[in-house]
């Protein structure tokens, strides 16, 4: 049985000014899987995150959400088509407290723009709880955003990109900023979570190990193209990827 | 039109863009290094304005021609005394504040400067024409008009033009300031002394205001709320024009006086309307003014 | 938003019983209570749009809006009911909102302020310049209406619009507290801090813009019909730029940080007014831009700030 295509990007390409970030790109996401991109620094794979989120427009070629085209749409209309994103400096609302934060991308969600009723009311509250409690960020709660430590952030940022109940989650270095020794917590958390809520996802590393420990497959993103894309330790062990990639 | 109205307006219009584009430039260039709109700017001009005209009435006596040097020396002092002292007291406490913080406090400058004003010269009418009246009149086109006007005023706006370009492109620092301008991090970065940079680019704009309202004062009367008609239009020219655009101001400047003008002879009663009206539908379609850079959002 | 606080309850029931009884003893406050009234609840529309972090300098366009609506009603129709002019003013305030919110709600910051003066001075020229409609810079004469169609005399009048301006006061602060509490006003409030991850919601940033923006139009036409009849006057300096930094002024001075502050900064701004133009040879707007540099650089979150600092620091003692 073959998994179903989620995402399917075709022969995207963007340059800036004289730098080639994308120059043909073809890239599948399946239902189900974790999938890690991997490259060397700048070659562009925050580009293609930027790209299939719809902020920005590829030069050329196409992206593919469930078989409809999405390249020329706004952030917004793919954030509901069911793509939600996780950003690598965590984007927060800094003045709210971490369950407003979730309470508002719910409202979002759910389109509840209602006027006379308040934020802290609404039905959703209780089922964002229980994701503060999936993602272990529970004791916090009440805290305000802007006065959590980074790794808290990303958690938060993370649970706020769940909150949309997204079908496909698409991470940028999830655990950079966080001090090495909480980065396996912080991805043994993760990983359960997107488990449990059956979020298909997509994360860009720079970590081998974390690559190697929660991804399904790894896709090797250098100039401009998708080099080589298989199961970790196999693409891991290529020489050419451990000599351009991993730098050994 | 005839042919003569039309010479009529064209040289009000540019008798008018001298004077509006000596304030205009002055705002668009604090905005460009201080990020602040000065709501004050509108004071500086009526505060020129109103010392120049005592000045001037007060070495009339002594020799009319030196009401020329009282114009430059009421704008000096203004620029230099109330600029100075505007940026150390009050904006240097709010850089990096709120917007509407930054905003606010000049206008509550501007609430204090309209009080003194109406405090120190009162609310009667002020003239001073003596600089307007020592030179003759020239004929333009058949048209005979003050060659103060048509001459003085729009030589020393292209004076201040090119002397702005020059001091910014080619003096030390002038490329501080554009310095500051593109980039304020990496500025201070590499040992920029940015307070010195925003004190002496608010000086340079409040004195360029004042000599604005110097200029003004021997063709107008003074009288209270010039300076609160002049802020909102130096800021349409400045936005329209992009702000912290020194030659697009220029040209602006020159787009809004002559239209202004030619709407006073045709439909006067539009004419305050016109300003307004061109930025709003410039600024529509090019929010960052006709001569801005656009610039990217970053994530 | 702060949350309700037994503390600012109390103060709340201070403010509407002070506003409520002292014109009963002196007369002569009735109007100028009306005025501090109706300007705080424009100055509440403006607290909306700094939530979004967003200053309008052209506010008092939809304050000219309700004004000017009384105006023309009194001209063109003849003497209308107060009712009408409370439904019929923030109608066209409204509607003159929405048309300017969809053209401004795309910028932000400078450009948000900019447009909206922009705006507002089209107005007021228009105002000022089309003479025979508007009466020009003399400004249209609002004769004293009628209250659910009953006459009253003036000293009756003035009570009847006191009382009516604290219900509407009271009922716009609760109403503007609620909004600020829902998904849309911590939305609005979003928009301030991280408009990207709004987006990335699936949020239109624009239009959560757009609805605070319509909303705080409205509450500028109530305010701008209310001050008009209390003056029986509307003029075009009503929109001029002054006028809308008069009530970013009031904002910032009772502090954006609760829609009480919109009060307490206009019941400042109003008795310093009222006091020193009758005492200290016209030097009210020296003494108010003194007092705004003061709260500027000391007490940035306004007075109701200030006010919640001294009760913190008397509790820790």
């Amino acid at each position: 049985m073959t998994a179903t295509v989620l995402l399917e990007a075709r022969g995207l390409a963007i340059r800036f000014g004289g730098v080639v970030a994308a120059d043909g790109v073809d890239l599948d996401v399946l239902e189900g899987e974790k999938l890690a991109i991997i490259g060397p620094n700048g070659a562009g794979k925050t580009t293609f995150l930027n790209i299939a989120t719809g902020y920005l427009k590829p030069q050329a070629g196409t992206v593919r959400f469930l078989g409809k085209e999405i390249t020329a749409h706004r952030p917004r209309d793919i954030t509901r088509f069911g793509i939600a994103r996780a950003f690598q400096i965590p984007q927060l609302f800094l003045d709210h407290t971490v369950i407003e934060n979730l309470l508002i991308a719910a409202a979002g969600h759910s389109g509840r723009t209602t006027l006379m009723r308040s934020l802290r009311d609404l039905p959703e509250r209780s089922e964002m709880e229980n994701l503060l409690d999936l993602v272990s960020i529970r004791d916090v709660a009440d805290r305000k955003a802007g006065e959590l430590p980074e790794g808290k952030r990303k958690l938060v940022d993370i649970a706020v990109a769940l909150a949309l109940k997204p079908r496909l989650l698409l991470m940028d270095e999830p655990t950079s900023g966080v001090a090495s020794s909480e980065k396996f917590a912080i991805m043994d958390i993760l990983v359960a979570a997107l488990d449990k809520q059956r979020v298909t996802s997509v994360f860009v590393e720079h970590d081998m190990d974390m690559v190697t420990r929660y991804a399904d497959r790894v896709a090797v993103w250098s100039a401009g193209k998708i080099q080589l894309s298989g199961p970790p330790a196999e693409v891991l062990a290529d020489p050419i990827v451990r000599e351009q990639v991993i730098g050994i | 039109m005839n042919s003569t109205l039309f010479v009529l307006a064209s040289l009000d219009g540019l008798s008018y863009a001298a004077l509006v584009f000596l304030v205009s430039v002055g705002l668009s260039l604090i905005f460009g290094v201080l990020r602040i709109v000065n709501v004050a700017h509108g004071s500086l001009y009526a505060f020129g304005a109103y010392l120049a005209a005592s000045l001037s009435l007060l070495v009339t006596p002594i020799s009319p021609w030196l009401t020329y040097p009282a114009l430059l020396v009421a704008s000096l002092v203004i620029g230099i005394v109330a600029g100075g002292l505007i940026e150390r007291l009050l904006l240097s406490r709010v850089y990096g504040r709120e917007e509407v913080l930054q905003l606010l406090i000049t206008f509550a400058v501007f609430m204090i400067m309209d009080n003194l004003q109406r405090m120190i010269w009162g609310v009667q009418p002020i003239y001073a024409a003596e600089p307007l009246k020592l030179l003759p009149n020239v004929s333009i086109f058949g048209v005979s008009y003050t060659s103060y006007q048509v001459i003085v005023l729009p030589a020393v706006a292209v004076l201040a033009l090119f002397g702005l370009r020059y001091f910014l492109r080619r003096t030390l620092m002038g490329s501080v300031i554009l310095a500051v301008t593109e980039d304020r991090e990496a500025a201070t970065a590499i040992g920029i002394n940015a307070q010195k940079v925003y004190l002496i680019t608010f000086i340079i704009g409040a004195t360029l205001a004042a000599l604005g309202g110097a200029l003004a004062s021997p063709t107008t009367s003074l009288v209270p709320g010039m300076g609160t008609e002049m802020i909102v239009l130096s800021f349409a020219v400045a936005a329209t024009a992009g702000l912290g655009q020194i030659e697009g101001t220029a040209i602006t400047a020159l787009a809004i006086g002559m239209a202004r003008a030619f709407v006073i002879y045709l439909q006067p009663e539009f004419e305050v309307l016109v300003p307004y009206l061109i930025m709003v539908a410039v600024l529509l379609v090019r929010p960052e003014g006709l001569f801005g850079a656009t610039k990217l959002r970053k994530i | 938003m702060a949350s309700r606080s037994p503390a600012l309850a109390w103060m709340l029931a201070a403010v509407v019983v002070a506003a409520g009884v002292i014109p009963i003893l002196i007369p002569s406050m009735a109007t100028l209570v009306v005025l501090i009234l109706a300007k705080g609840i424009v100055v509440l529309g403006i607290i909306i749009l700094l939530q979004a972090g967003q200053v309008s300098f052209g506010h008092a366009m939809f304050f000219a809006a309700g004004s000017y609506t009384a105006g023309f009603w009194g001209k063109y129709l003849g003497v209308g009911d107060l009712m009408t002019y409370l439904v019929v003013g923030p109608v066209v305030a409204t509607l003159l909102g929405l048309l300017v919110g969809l053209f401004v709600v795309r910028y932000r910051e400078i450009f948000f302020g900019m447009l909206n003066l922009a705006f507002s001075m089209v107005l007021w020229s228009l105002l000022e310049k089309m003479f025979h409609l508007t009466n020009g810079a003399d400004g249209m004469r609002v004769p004293r209406p009628t209250v659910f169609g009953m006459t009253f005399s003036p000293d009756n009048f003035q009570y009847v619009l006191l009382y009516l301006t604290l219900a509407i006061a009271i009922a716009a602060t609760f109403a503007v507290q609620r909004f600020l509490e829902s998904p849309t006003g911590n939305m609005l409030r979003a928009i301030k801090s991280n408009e990207t991850r709004l987006e990335y919601l699936g949020v239109s940033a624009r239009r959560i813009l757009l609805i605070g923006y319509v909303i705080s139009a409205g509450l500028g036409g109530i305010g701008g019909v209310l001050v008009a009849v209390a003056q029986q006057i509307a003029t075009p300096e009503f929109a001029y730029w002054t006028k809308s930094g008069e009530f970013v002024f009031i904002a910032i001075l009772g502090g954006v940080g609760n829609a009480l502050g919109a009060f307490a900064g206009s019941a400042v701004f109003e008795l310093v007014r009222f006091y020193a133009s009758a005492q200290l040879a016209n030097s009210w707007q020296l003494i108010l831009g003194v007092v705004l540099i003061t709260i500027i650089l000391f007490a940035p979150n306004g007075l109701i700030g200030l006010w919640k600092r001294q009760r913190a620091a008397r509790d820790e003692s």
